[in-house]
């Protein structure tokens, strides 16, 4: 392997050793990457649950009406962050039941997954998942519709403020609504291997 | 009259199949040009900018490699180097038989396709999926892919339907949601029985060493949720300075490859999962692949590893839109392929030196792309380098008897007069056999020889207040 390291590197300090000079790196303004519909923006809650429509995903602003849709759907068996449950468990009927660990013998019995998000982007719609605050990578993603509760406070404008500020986790993912392809024929289907349904529950914060 | 290979494939290309080709790849290039110009005041400046911030990196690997190197290990990523792909194969291998694994599921990645994993695997008794729907589809056809973004964009949905077929993935049926489910049912299954996860990187900080991974479907993320072991197999040239590149980068990426503004699924992956996390890779290996990538940039077309495999450039290409990516004879079709294809061929070049040929040279490929590699310049490099190497050049009308008219002026006026008498004589007796080839599709309009040059001649001066 080191013999590869050696051979790799030494061809290309060879490769790029005639060149007179080398191309700067440019410094670039913030400005540049600034969508214009975002210009003067204040309340990051509005865009983002416009954004996240248009990515075809879902946004509540109270658990009731998430639980009143849950339900409408058929969708009551589940899966909530251990963390969370205490502070839901009393708006869930008792014809759900909601597990608070997630057993990946049996993906497919959980219909959804309720996980904490550390924080939103409003331009794009996005969730942020990290290691951290997320109780189970595959609870949040394996189920068909995945619901992250998001805190007001935690949502950034843009893209370029999301990506400077990432927190120090070993996995952070951005998710912008539900899975999807259109590999076949170019028609779009949703919920390829990920949640068909991507949901976010605001709370204040 | 023999015409160029891409020619030859491309007149034998199925009519629904180029329609699909055709159909995609416009598809996409619309969406972009929406996406973009609505979003952004000055989207060229983008593309400018993020063009220099490639090139910067291309031109100082020397420095970046280390460091992303240091980086990588100070976040418990054990680094690989493979200057080949076989030694970019046997690394993988190795790291699975070191702990006993036999099953891998794959999320897209082109440098793998460069190598040729999946199949160097499965001989070596490894079960490798792929996981990418379109990649799956084109796995169990033993079929190659023919864009970089939109694998099976020549496929419609009946050949899919029937591959499920065959395939035991249930009775013949082609509503596209219906493969979708199939697909789903079947993948998650391999992703919970897998020992190891490989995927690509589309990007990686040398601020940070944070990997970044993008997908619509969601299938790098289950493997990453689901395997203990995660590989990621990255060519050398895949780094960006500074976190906040990556902003740029990805605002770019997925507006030009399918007119989004972000794809789903963007992941910043630094080492194995935390501690507290029950899920996801408890050790993280990063290969470094050159295969050929170091002749590039010893090359005069170092221009072309800038490139982040959006796709751009194959949706807006005439010649793509015709001819499909298989014409291009491998892993990267377009005019991205017509220039890294040659060039990773190494001694192979001549058998790929007819590719930077298939090309009008419009220059519409350097005007989508989001990292602004000037393409044409560089497929014209490629054709002066195949002409000092003496390589033929089957399908090209010789062009001698054109070039000695078109640099001296004497002989061209005469000729534009003397050209009338073409007016009056059969083509079919000129023994230029590429204008029959021509004549068979197109017919001459009457020749006007020196009527331009008559015009400009007499036209009135400008007025200088104007
Ligand atoms: S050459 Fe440019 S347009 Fe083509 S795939 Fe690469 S980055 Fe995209």
């Amino acid at each position: 392997m080191s013999a590869n390291r050696e051979a790799i590197l030494s061809r290309v300090r060879g490769a790029l050793a005639p060149l007179e000079k080398r191309a700067p790196l440019p410094d670039w303004d913030n400005e540049l990457i600034a969508m214009r519909t975002l210009r003067g923006t204040v309340d990051a809650w509005p865009l983002f649950c416009e954004r996240l429509k248009l990515v075809n995903g879902v946004s509540f602003e109270s658990l009731a009406a998430l639980v009143t849709w849950l339900d409408g759907q058929g969708w009551r068996h589940g899966y909530c962050d251990p963390a969370l449950w205490a502070s839901l468990k009393d708006a869930f009927p008792a014809t759900f039941t909601v597990e608070t660990t997630f057993d990946r013998t049996r993906v497919d019995d959980y219909q959804f997954g309720i996980t904490r998000a550390a924080g939103a982007v409003a331009e794009t719609g996005s969730l942020i998942l990290t290691d951290k605050t997320t109780s189970s990578r595959l609870a949040a993603l394996a189920p068909w519709v995945h619901v992250a509760v998001l805190i007001r406070g935690t949502i950034f404008a843009d893209l370029q403020h999301a990506v400077t500020a990432l927190a120090d986790d070993p996995n952070i993912i951005f998710c912008t609504g539900p899975s999807k392809t259109a590999d076949v024929e170019g028609i779009l289907i949703e919920g390829v291997h990920g949640p068909g349904q991507q949901a976010a529950l605001l709370v204040e914060g | 009259m023999k015409t160029q290979p891409i020619d030859q494939f491309a007149a034998h290309l199925k009519a629904d199949t180029r329609a699909a080709v055709y159909d995609g790849s416009k598809k996409g290039y619309d969406a972009r040009i929406k996406t973009l110009f609505d979003h952004f005041e000055d989207p060229n400046r983008l593309r400018v900018v993020a063009g220099e911030i490639k090139q910067h990196v291309v031109e100082n690997l020397d420095t970046y490699l280390p460091q992303v190197e240091a980086k990588l290990k100070a976040n418990g990523v054990i680094v690989h180097w493979a200057a080949t792909a076989e030694a970019a194969n046997q690394a993988v291998l190795d790291i699975m038989r070191a702990r006993n694994a036999t099953k891998m599921v794959k999320s897209k990645t082109m440098v793998s396709e460069e190598t040729g994993l999946g199949h160097f695997l499965e001989k070596n008794g490894v079960e490798c999926v792929e996981t990418d729907l379109g990649e799956f589809i084109i796995q169990i056809d033993n079929d190659h892919p023919s864009h970089l973004v939109k694998p099976i964009i020549h496929k419609n949905r009946r050949d899919i339907a029937m591959s499920f077929e065959k395939h035991g993935l249930g009775a013949y049926n082609d509503d596209p949601q219906t493969i979708t489910r199939r697909a789903r049912a079947h993948l998650r299954k391999k992703y919970l029985e897998s020992d190891v996860a490989l995927t690509g990187a589309n990007f990686i900080s040398a601020e940070s060493g944070r990997l970044v991974l993008v997908t619509n479907e969601g299938n790098s993320r289950f493997c990453l949720a689901a395997a203990k072991t995660h590989i990621a197999m990255v060519g050398i040239e895949k780094i960006l300075p500074r976190d906040r590149d990556l902003a740029l980068l990805l605002n770019l990426l997925a507006r030009s490859a399918t007119g989004q503004q972000l794809t789903v699924y963007t992941e910043f992956i630094t080492g194995p999962k935390s501690a507290a996390q029950p899920d996801g890779p408890e050790e993280m290996h990063v290969v470094f692949v050159d295969n050929g990538r170091t002749d590039v940039l010893a090359s005069e077309c170092r221009e072309i590893l800038r490139c982040i495999r959006c796709g751009a450039c194959l949706n807006v290409c005439p010649v793509y839109r015709q001819a499909s990516g298989h014409a291009y004879r491998s892993v990267y079709p377009g005019p991205v392929g017509a220039v890294l294809t040659p060039l990773l061929a190494g001694k192979n070049f001549p058998a790929f030196a007819d590719l930077p040929k298939a090309s009008s040279l419009c220059g519409a490929c350097n005007e989508v792309c989001p990292v602004n590699i000037p393409i044409p310049d560089l497929l014209l490099r490629l054709r002066d380098r195949a002409k000092q190497e003496h390589i033929p050049s089957p399908g090209t009308p010789p062009m001698g008897p054109w070039a000695v008219l078109a640099s001296r002026p004497m002989i061209w006026k005469t000729a534009l007069t003397g050209g009338k008498a073409i007016n009056y004589v059969s083509t079919k007796l000129i023994p230029v056999p590429a204008l029959h080839t021509w004549e068979n599709k197109h017919s001459l309009p009457e020749w006007k020889g020196g009527v331009f040059r008559k015009w400009l001649r007499n036209r009135p001066a400008k007025s200088s207040s104007s």
